[in-house]
């Protein structure tokens, strides 16, 4: 095969593997979206917020450490503890929990019956305040995550590509753990969307309000689910972020990059999520690799955007997204 | 019907009614200003078959809403066996075995037929969240449990062959049997049936109507309607309320109620000097 090909082929691979990083924030969108209508603007300071929740708990950061220093002039900056991954994960997930609880509390329990618009604005203002209290808890300085995730270039592929095709692809080990946990994580939140009482719960919420009230559908309660769910979703995003490229501020931007996704895979659709993840993931590395050096490069920041466009004028409810019909 | 006491009394065509399930006392709802009902009781009796009826805007609906928790009256008491009920959340008096439907149809129209009638057995599914999602052995074999329960709704309201439709698509006729399917999966000791022939063609009324008498009969369901087709009513119910302008006009059996002069003028109104 020639060697351009091979390329190609090589970037659309790392392409993919970048998608699934977008589809699972887009996930956590999707899930809030379908189940309460709201946009969460928040889906990835919650991403930041996980991540940086779990580097605190791991290295045993003191939280609030700047401020209460410069109240009572103490010099606290970690409590001289280092939690094993697993166990400072499980922590993070509780955390997750418990931020879901109270925004649940404070905020929407507020806004019921509230335009989507108003409870939009909600999100964005819930987006600025978590990233403030990331970086009053935890500091603001750039952080190294480990959770005992391999990292790394994959010598496995590396050769057998190289037996192969005379080319070798380097492939990081982290991006295919992301691949198989994204998978993983899709199946087990459809099956229990499906078949499980609260995923029921979840899907009949989602559908009509009134309806589900009257066969006995906690809506506080199937919220507060739901936002736990996202939050998780965030948490394993955060981390498969953290760990790829440290865990800084502009973690939550990638949450911008979802929203082309999610034009893309449409709004209410779990897989749409992933497969929207990958065409954008893959569509713009190869069109970086075939049309950058024509145009002056730097494509990647706009590519998505501009396929999410065309698909909004073309297909607005999105790959997979529910057509809307209304009936005269 | 004979004489009435708390222990109940006995149809015309036989049938056991108990005592007293439901009262509602004294009750007023208010929307700002507006009086929506103003000070109404009575009573729902164990096994009956209970019809409010009125002409449009004299508060049934708003009645029916008090009863299942939508709104919350400013004045009044609501009984329910013989306790007084605390104001609650509609999904907590659905937790209580009180069902119902509604006017303008609440399905789930995304999911299917078979995924809308299981939501009415929510309630009575008591594996916790961590079983269900990790679907271990006692979720699986409860979920099982209740589809059996829900397989024979759907016999009972003849809708098999419809069963993976998604709700979206039926006609509306077969959408009010989907959704009184949901309610009764259930298993309420009180339905609540909110205009439940509304719409229909004759054909649809009467199936509708023998599906009714056929729950009442056959799962001893208490059964509270609302209807304004007077007809309809006067078949199926056992005593009628009738209410105007968010007042109590009359309350009694079918028979009793068409021969009130204030029922009489409320329905074909009256010369005003």
């Amino acid at each position: 095969m020639p060697e351009q090909l091979l390329y190609a082929m090589e970037v659309s691979l790392n392409g993919l593997m970048a998608g699934i990083m977008y589809a699972l924030v887009a996930l956590g969108f999707v899930l809030i979206f379908k189940a309460s209508g709201i946009f969460n603007y928040a889906q990835g300071v919650l991403a930041l917020f996980a991540a940086l929740t779990l580097v605190g708990l791991q290295q045993g950061q003191v939280p609030f450490a700047h401020v209460i220093n410069a109240i009572f002039g103490t010099d606290l900056h970690h409590f001289g503890w280092q939690l094993p991954g697993l166990v400072a994960i499980a922590l993070t997930a509780l955390v997750m929990v418990g931020l879901a609880i109270l925004i649940e509390r404070l905020i929407l329990k507020h806004l019921v019956n509230q335009a989507p618009i108003i409870l939009f604005m909600a999100t964005i203002g819930l987006a600025y305040f978590l990233e403030g209290l990331g970086d009053v808890m935890w500091g603001a300085d750039i952080k190294k995550l480990d959770v005992g995730l391999p990292q790394g270039i994959s010598e496995m592929i590396d050769t057998f590509t190289f037996n192969l095709f005379g080319y070798g692809f380097f492939i990081d080990r982290l991006d295919i753990v992301a691949a198989v946990v994204a998978t993983a994580l899709v199946a087990a939140l459809t099956a229990f969307s499906q078949y499980t009482k609260y995923g029921r719960a979840l899907r009949a919420v989602a559908d009509d309000h009134q309806a589900a009230l009257s066969v006995g559908i906690s809506l506080r309660f199937v919220w507060v689910l739901v936002w736990s769910i996202a939050g998780f979703v965030a948490l394993v995003a955060g981390i498969m972020w953290g760990s790829k490229s440290g865990v800084q501020f502009s973690l939550s931007l990638i949450a911008l990059k979802a929203l082309p996704v999610l034009m893309l895979g449409g709004f209410t659709s779990i897989p749409g999520a992933i497969v929207g993840g990958l065409i954008i993931g893959m569509g713009e590395k190869l069109f970086e690799f075939f049309a950058g050096p024509m145009i002056g490069g730097a494509t990647e920041n706009w590519f998505a955007y501009v396929l999410a466009l065309v698909f909004l004028v073309f297909r607005p409810q999105g790959l997979f997204g529910e057509r809307i019909i209304e009936r005269v | 019907m004979n004489a009435m006491n708390s222990e109940g009394y006995t149809t015309a065509d036989g049938r056991k009614i108990g005592g007293v399930m439901m009262e509602m006392k004294n009750i007023t709802l208010r929307f700002g200003g507006v009086k929506a009902i103003t000070d109404i009781s009575f009573d729902i009796r164990e096994g009956e078959i209970r019809a409010i009826i009125g002409p449009n805007g004299a508060g049934k609906s708003s009645m029916l809403n008090v009863i299942s928790g939508f709104y919350v009256p400013q004045e009044g008491e609501v009984w329910f066996h013989g306790q007084r009920r605390a104001p609650m959340k509609p999904y907590e008096v659905a937790q209580q075995g009180i069902a119902r439907t509604f006017q303008n149809i609440a399905l789930f129209e995304g999911m299917s037929v078979l995924d809308n009638i299981m939501t009415g057995r929510l309630t009575l599914m008591k594996t916790g969240l961590f079983q269900q999602a990790m679907w271990w052995g006692r979720a699986q074999k409860e979920e099982t449990a209740h589809r059996e329960k829900v397989e024979k709704v759907i016999d009972f309201l003849e809708i098999q062959d419809i069963r993976k439709t998604p709700v979206g698509r039926l006609p509306y006729g077969l959408k009010k049997r989907v959704e009184l399917a949901r309610a009764l999966a259930a298993e309420p000791k009180l339905l609540l049936l909110d205009e439940p022939m509304a719409g229909m063609n004759v054909e649809e009324k009467e199936d509708m109507c023998r599906f009714i008498l056929d729950v009442n009969d056959e799962f001893g369901t208490t059964i509270a309607l609302i209807e304004h087709d007077m007809g309809v009513v006067m078949d199926l119910s056992d005593r009628v309320v009738v209410m105007d302008y968010g007042k109590k006009i009359g309350d009694g059996t079918p028979d009793e109620v068409r021969n009130n002069q204030d029922v009489i003028n409320a329905y074909l109104g009256v010369a005003h000097d």
